[in-house]
């Protein structure tokens, strides 16, 4: 099962490079990263995505929480939570299709950012399964590139992570 | 010292290099292992002026580290290492993986190259940082001078407390600069808002192990090295006594519960005892405490214990239900845990019912019979069997020795031969299986207590892994005893070799090997050669009567003796080779 860690950890060099070499180290997935410093400039947010059985995860978060510089830690998919991940994607737009591209995109609730005479560039957020759903209306044989921020997110109601 | 005052505010002005020999001192440290290069150049500088540390120059880089390790499982502090950058960051690696993988307590200081040139592919440049990751509990890079006493102290403090490991500073050349001064105070304390080790365990889990334990039939204890790191040994044998549990040790954990004593049933695990093996596996309930349920000690993960209970005691929660589920797990200090335990255990004076206690040490004495702990093939006298060598050993030394093993079959007949009745006493690479760590180990100890007898248990191959400290040895006065069990092959690859490749000894035969009397002599020191079993105990009462002198006995030893038992792999824990032609 897919799950989402979030995790808090001191905003130094090294830090990120420590999480990132425990995956490979041990052998576990990492689905998606994204990391950012937060409001408190000591501190980043790091949310990654990953897969395996629930012993394996259990592991991922014991070990990520040895890490020194990680400060906090929760698994965001173990309560109700909201995700979203953002993806920006250039596709061909010339003739009909124009219209019909910037149909779809209403429907998926995205925007326009930027328009040539033969290219839209359309930005959008949601979930995962949201984001595939769009490129797989669009169609491949159209898309000329994608770029996603990988999935990030929050827990829901009073919960918080901080320190 | 050295160093200016600046007079108006009456603090000392020290460089980034005076700063790290000052800091070390200011944390108590006595004895640093190492090898100078450019890098490190200010800092030795520094070091020349300092007295109260005392240098250990050894001959290869890899030394220095075994050396502070073996002082740290000796005396339970951390280690210090200093290496310049290049090869000789890269040549502590080994010795850094190894305390590592066994949690020992250390400090590693590389030099690196000056800030502006790193990642310049500079002379003498390796991201030690980089290459060191997986291998330390941390580490840190001097970005200011100005950190360096608060970087130093949070070395030392993480690598001493929680699940203790190896931690590496490293310092680019410019920090050290001679001619920059800045104002130094060491810390007092360091607080890491990211780093709280358990400092005592969860009090309900400690009631529910305690009503899970009396109400066993069958329980045992199985210790590993958390007892003797976390200094437990004394609540651990408490527990034992009040209760009359047996117990089993890990090969890291021997010495955690005194192995002369009739409670004890010996090492478990791939080469552990008929008894602690089979009385794992018919367990109701297990009392793992500091011991991590290692591939070499489980077997066959499987089939490992069918209908036991688990009380899983660590300071590290990763360790816990990782290979094994637990069903009671309590992480914290193991010290702490046991003696709420103890006193939760005396508060309601309940204990295992005695008719079933009875019968299952009825049963285990059965298992034992009137064997010894571990039987072997006495043979006709005519050749020397590498068991009766340490047999010998620890008649000579009246059990009280230190310790120190390299890899191999050696390391396994010393850890079955040799009752250890004290903690940190048997010093051994079990997690990495470092060949060439023993040497050094010893060397690391007697340089701490030099009025202690220390043995290296070795073998002719692991022994040509470090063996130019012979050298080091006799430059610092370092009379530690060498005992090399010599049987011109490298016997543990052999007896797999014999087992399960048909014999066919694939490059693991010695050929061409030095005379290692004269080489020992040749370095200044004492080599004794025994051949015959009616010199064994003579010879080895002379060479440990030359206290003033490292002795290298290279005793020649049967090269078709294998270590047993030995489980049959992916089987239960009672699944033994119990001697060439015996199994269960």
């Amino acid at each position: 099962m897919r799950h989402i860690i979030s995790l808090l950890m001191e905003n130094e060099p090294g830090a990120l490079s420590r999480v990132v070499g425990l995956f490979s180290q041990r052998n576990y997935n990492i689905e998606s990263l994204t990391v950012a410093p937060t409001e408190d400039p000591s501190l980043s947010r790091l949310t990654l995505t990953t897969i395996g059985h629930d012993e394996v995860i259990e592991q991922i978060t014991k070990q990520l929480n040895k890490l020194i510089e990680v400060v906090k830690l929760v698994n965001l998919s173990e309560s109700a939570h909201v995700e979203r991940e953002l993806m920006l994607i250039k596709i061909k737009a010339t003739g009909a299709q124009r219209a019909e591209i910037k149909r779809t995109t209403d429907i998926f609730r995205g925007q326009i950012v930027d328009v040539t005479s033969s290219v839209y560039t359309v930005q959008l957020t949601g979930t995962s399964d949201k984001l595939d759903s769009f490129i797989q209306a669009v169609g491949t044989a159209s898309i000329l590139e994608v770029v996603r921020s990988g999935v990030t997110g929050i827990a829901r109601g009073d919960k918080v992570l901080s320190v | 010292m050295v160093g200016g005052t600046d007079e108006v505010n009456n603090v000392e002005l020290l460089s980034g290099a005076e700063m790290v020999v000052r800091s070390l001192r200011d944390e108590g440290v006595e004895y640093i292992y190492g090898y100078p290069g450019g890098a490190l150049l200010h800092i030795y500088d520094a070091l020349f002026k300092e007295e109260a540390l005392t240098h250990v120059l050894v001959r290869h880089e890899q030394a220095a580290t075994h050396m502070a390790d073996g002082y740290a499982r000796a005396s339970g502090k951390a280690g210090v290492v200093l290496v310049t950058s290049g090869p000789g960051a890269t040549n502590a690696i080994t010795g850094v993986a190894t305390a590592y993988m066994d949690s020992i307590p250390m400090v590693v200081i590389s030099g690196q190259v000056p800030s502006a040139m790193v990642g310049t592919d500079a002379f003498q440049e390796t991201d030690m940082v980089g290459i060191s990751r997986p291998i330390v509990k941390h580490s840190f890079m001097i970005k200011d001078p100005k950190e360096i006493p608060e970087v130093i102290k949070k070395a030392f403090y993480i690598a001493q407390s929680g699940r203790p490991g190896p931690v590496v500073v490293d310092i680019p050349k410019d920090m050290t600069d001679p001619t920059q001064k800045f104002e130094y105070e060491y810390p007092k304390k360091v607080k890491l808002r990211s780093y709280n080790p358990a400092t005592r365990g969860h009090s309900g889990q400690i009631r529910k192990a305690a009503e899970l334990l009396v109400s066993a039939k069958r329980p045992i204890i199985y210790s590993g090295g958390g007892v003797i790191l976390g200094q437990a040994a004394g609540p651990l044998t408490e527990l034992a006594k009040n209760l009359n549990l047996p117990v089993t040790n890990t090969l890291m954990g021997l010495g955690g519960f005194p192995g002369s004593d009739r409670q004890f049933l010996g090492m478990l695990g791939m080469h552990g005892s008929y008894a602690a093996n089979l009385a794992m596996h018919h367990a109701d309930v297990i009392v793992a405490v500091g011991a991590r349920f290692d591939d070499r000690v489980i077997n066959g993960a499987s089939k490992f214990c069918p209908n036991a209970k688990i009380i899983h005691i660590d300071i590290d929660p990763a360790s816990i239900s990782k290979t094994i589920r637990a069903d009671i797990p309590i992480v914290g200090p193991v010290e702490a845990v046991l003696s709420e335990l103890n006193s939760v255990l005396a508060e309601t004076g309940d204990k295992p019912a005695k008719e079933s206690l009875n019968s299952w040490w009825k049963q285990i004495d059965e298992w034992r019979g009137d064997r010894k702990m571990f039987p072997y093939d006495e043979g006709d006298g005519s050749v020397i069997k590498p068991q009766a060598v340490v047999e010998a050993l620890y008649e000579v030394t009246k059990g009280d020795a230190y310790v120190t093993s390299d890899v191999g079959q050696h390391q396994m007949f010393a850890a079955q031969y040799y009752r250890f009745d004290k903690p940190n006493r048997w010093i051994n690479s079990g997690g990495l299986g470092t060949m060439g760590f023993g040497f050094p180990a010893a060397m690391g100890i007697k340089l701490h207590y030099p009025d202690e007898v220390v043995a290296c248990v070795t073998g002719e191959g692991s022994i040509q892994m470090n063996i130019q400290e012979l050298s080091t040895c006799l430059q610092y006065g370092l009379p530690v005893k060498i005992i090399n069990l010599n049987n011109n092959t490298l016997g543990m690859v052999r007896q797999w070799q014999d087992m399960q490749y048909g014999s066919r000894h694939s490059h693991s035969y010695m050929e061409s090997l030095p005379n290692f009397v004269k080489l020992a002599e040749a370095y200044g020191h004492v080599g004794i050669q025994i051949d015959r079993l009616e010199d064994l105990k003579p010879k080895l009462e002379e060479a440990f009567a030359l206290k003033d002198r490292l002795v290298f006995v290279n005793v020649a030893v049967d090269p078709s003796e294998h270590v047993y038992p030995m489980q049959i792999k992916d089987g239960s824990m009672r699944d033994m080779w119990l001697s060439k032609t015996e199994r269960t």
